[in-house]
């Protein structure tokens, strides 16, 4: 294209879309494989009253149409080559007691419904559990297995596993009776300014979504399309490494994953995204 | 050597005599280049799908040869005319030797 015809065209773009953010969410639908309808946009839970958010929005929005269009479809989302690995591993007999995940389990299939609830209180524990944490204690207590490391190659694909059977399914979290004081800090996290740039959550995906840092769009935060797959790495991503990857970024010391406070915030970034699709894996760049 | 290799393909089931289609493949491979050295400075060894090919009923519909600098999980897209039934055979070699294959049978109709 010579240099007349680029100037047209943005010529052309700045006449049709004066109003359009820089860097903010387009409107595009999403629906997976042709099938699936996803809530990517909607009304913000009830407790983010008073945030100025009334409109919760996937980070899906804040990409490139090409990225997108990746996720659309299975066969091109690579994320879902390690689903495949975690469909392997669902099968696989592991520890002393002789049994896999579908010993107890069933298909994956059957765990639609579980990631959408997560992080929650589990009784019989008295602790709020990531869904990380409570396969480790089915692989622990029932399987007698060593446990994966946080965000490890298996536990992550494992989780990609239980997102995407539950795929186009609103998240869910509670906030409320045992999971209180575990969201209330959370949200503490969330608003605390950390690291040398003192940055809170809230500073960039709050107050600041839709614009630019650096080349990069802003978006809110939102954790529903997790384990993501990144462009960048090639790799299925989880929420505390992403979540790692924000506070050093702020010049702070992190929290480790699988940390209570992680394990927290977690809980309550989820609980920001109640009423989006469940979308993991999803690709970002 | 490779390990977690495993090739994937979609071809429609069926398609009219003379029909053009989309193909899509992908192999989960992870393409280590060869230019990257590990902690201790030792160039890691490059290992590649070096080339690809896909054939239908024994006539050759692409034939690919593929260089370090294609990303990990290499996705190939393309177009194939399906003059009558038969059978999509799809092929990627590895440096260290292994070859993994895949085929898919479509019908007229």
């Amino acid at each position: 294209m010579n240099f007349k015809a680029m100037t047209a065209v943005a010529a052309a773009l700045i006449a049709t879309a004066p109003a359009l953010m820089a860097g903010g969410p387009d409107d595009d639908t999403m629906v997976i494989n042709g099938e699936i309808e996803m809530t990517t946009k909607t009304e913000a839970p009830a407790h983010m009253e008073g945030t100025g958010i009334d409109t919760i929005i996937s980070g899906w929005h804040f990409r490139e149409d090409e990225t997108q269009s990746q996720q659309l479809d299975d066969f091109e989302n690579q994320g879902m080559i390690f689903v495949d690995n975690a469909r392997d591993a669902w099968d696989t007999v592991e520890g002393e007691a002789g049994e896999s995940c579908a010993s107890c389990h069933g298909t994956p299939e059957d765990m639609a419904g579980v990631k959408p609830v997560y992080p929650k209180y589990v009784d019989s524990a008295g602790e709020v559990r990531t869904l990380q944490m409570q396969m480790n204690a089915c692989r622990t207590e029932r399987m007698q297995a060593e446990a994966w490391g946080y965000d490890a190659q298996p536990a992550i694909e494992m989780e990609a596993l239980m997102s995407s059977v539950s795929r186009g399914m609103p998240v869910d979290v509670a906030i409320d009776g045992p999971a209180a004081e575990a969201w209330e800090m959370g949200k503490e996290i969330y608003y605390t300014r950390y690291g040398q740039l003192e940055l809170a959550c809230a500073s960039c995906h709050e107050e600041n979504y839709g614009n630019y840092i650096r080349a990069d769009h802003l978006s809110q935060g939102q954790v529903n399309g997790f384990p993501t797959y990144r462009l960048k790495n090639a790799k299925l991503n989880g929420v505390h490494s992403r979540f790692r990857g924000c506070v050093r970024d702020t010049r702070a010391e992190t929290f480790s994953t699988g940390s209570p406070e992680f394990v927290a915030l977690e809980l309550y970034v989820a609980s920001r995204g109640n009423g989006l699709s469940v979308e993991g894996p999803s690709v970002r760049n | 050597m490779a390990s977690g290799v495993k090739p994937r393909v979609k071809v429609p089931k069926s398609a009219a005599a003379g029909e053009e289609i989309t193909i899509k493949t992908l192999i989960s491979h992870p393409m280590e280049s060869g230019q990257r050295k590990d902690s201790d400075g030792n160039t890691i060894p490059r290992s590649i799908i070096n080339r690809f090919t896909c054939d239908f009923n024994g006539e050759n519909v692409v034939d690919v040869k593929m260089e370090p600098a294609i990303s990990t999980n290499p996705y190939f897209e393309f177009t194939a005319t399906v003059p009558e039934a038969g059978e999509f055979k799809f092929t990627w070699y590895d440096d260290d030797g292994s070859v993994y294959e895949d085929a898919k049978e479509i019908a007229i109709g």
